[in-house]
């Protein structure tokens, strides 16, 4: 059967339950928000111009994920080699409206601290696990790894925040 | 939840080991207010992922058609055209000025023997036209009556 053309409502079906992940995932690696809002919106674009190619595909979330991870590495190689200092100021603009979360915002801010300071791998680890909840296997296919590898990094990640936030914990530096 | 099966499944956690289901029981005993007071700090470790799940991107996704791009094309190529022709178009009009007299004398000579030229050339012409007065003579003929 021969794929007929995508209309923009078919797209933006597809894309919409996992808009929000791909800009989280970009969020992650570039920490601007609005640099992540450019990726994410790249992303997109990119996806709408290969419309009649992602009707094969099976899985276009994983396949948009993967995407989004290298458009991003990407940006920060480049940025690197201009030598750029990433700037990032939005940790508030979490959805921290409710009181109860208001108390927490001090030490929930400093797990977006630490979480800077991971590798990138071990971020997008975290970020598709902890925060995403996909699967092992999902996740070693987005990120080209092996399940192992998924797990060791994640281990490893998991690790360092516990062991920097019993630190602040126990002495109370923040 | 008996603390320590929580202390179980954070060991696992922290190995990388637990299942996403063991993962929810972790993060919905840690939205308590009162944790075990020595796992406290992983209180806003598991706060952060809830929160950070939260985030929407709210900005428009951006559909560009490829037809709109067909049409930004050819206009600007025809733009493009339209500047090409005007280009090459007015060195031309210029290239027409065909000189000057500075000699009054010269001028008028000039000029007489353009008009000489002309009137010789109308009437050569105008000449050519004289079998039309046998039209005339034959409508003459039959209309006599």
């Amino acid at each position: 059967m021969k794929p007929k053309i995508m209309t923009q409502t078919e797209f933006l079906h597809i894309v919409m339950p996992f808009k929000d992940k791909v800009f989280r995932l970009a969020k992650r690696l570039l920490v601007s928000r609005e640099e992540a809002e450019d990726a994410t919106q790249e992303v997109l674009l990119k996806l709408w111009k290969n419309k009649t190619k992602i009707q094969e595909y099976k899985n276009v979330e994983a396949f948009s994920m993967t995407m989004t991870k290298n458009f991003c590495l990407d940006k920060l190689k480049s940025k690197q080699a201009q030598n750029l200092k990433l700037v990032h100021s939005n940790y508030q603009d979490n959805n921290t409206s409710l009181q109860k979360q208001l108390e927490f915002s001090d030490s929930v801010n400093w797990v977006a601290k630490i979480m800077e300071d991971l590798p990138e791998q071990q971020k997008m680890v975290v970020q598709l696990r902890d925060i995403e909840q996909y699967d092992f296997d999902e996740i070693a296919k987005m990120l080209d790894m092996n399940n192992t590898a998924v797990r060791v990094a994640l281990s490893r990640a998991r690790k360092t925040i516990r062991e920097k936030l019993t630190k602040t914990h126990n002495y109370g530096v923040k | 939840m008996v603390l320590n099966n929580i202390e179980q499944l954070l060991e696992k956690y922290n190995n990388g080991e637990t299942s996403l289901k063991e993962e929810q029981q972790l993060k919905d005993y840690f939205k308590q207010e009162t944790v075990a007071p020595h796992l406290e700090m992983y209180k806003p470790m598991f706060a952060y992922f809830s929160v950070s799940q939260e985030e929407k991107f709210t900005k428009d996704v951006p559909l560009k058609s490829n037809k709109n791009n067909l049409y930004k094309w050819i206009s600007v190529a025809a733009v493009a055209v339209l500047m090409l022709g005007f280009y090459f178009k007015s060195p031309l009009t210029s290239a027409e000025d065909l000189g000057t007299y500075d000699d009054p004398e010269m001028a008028y000579l000039e000029v007489k023997k353009s008009l000489e030229m002309i009137s010789k050339q109308f009437n050569k012409g105008a000449s050519s036209i004289n079998y039309l007065a046998e039209v005339d003579n034959t409508t003459r003929l039959i209309f006599k009556k």
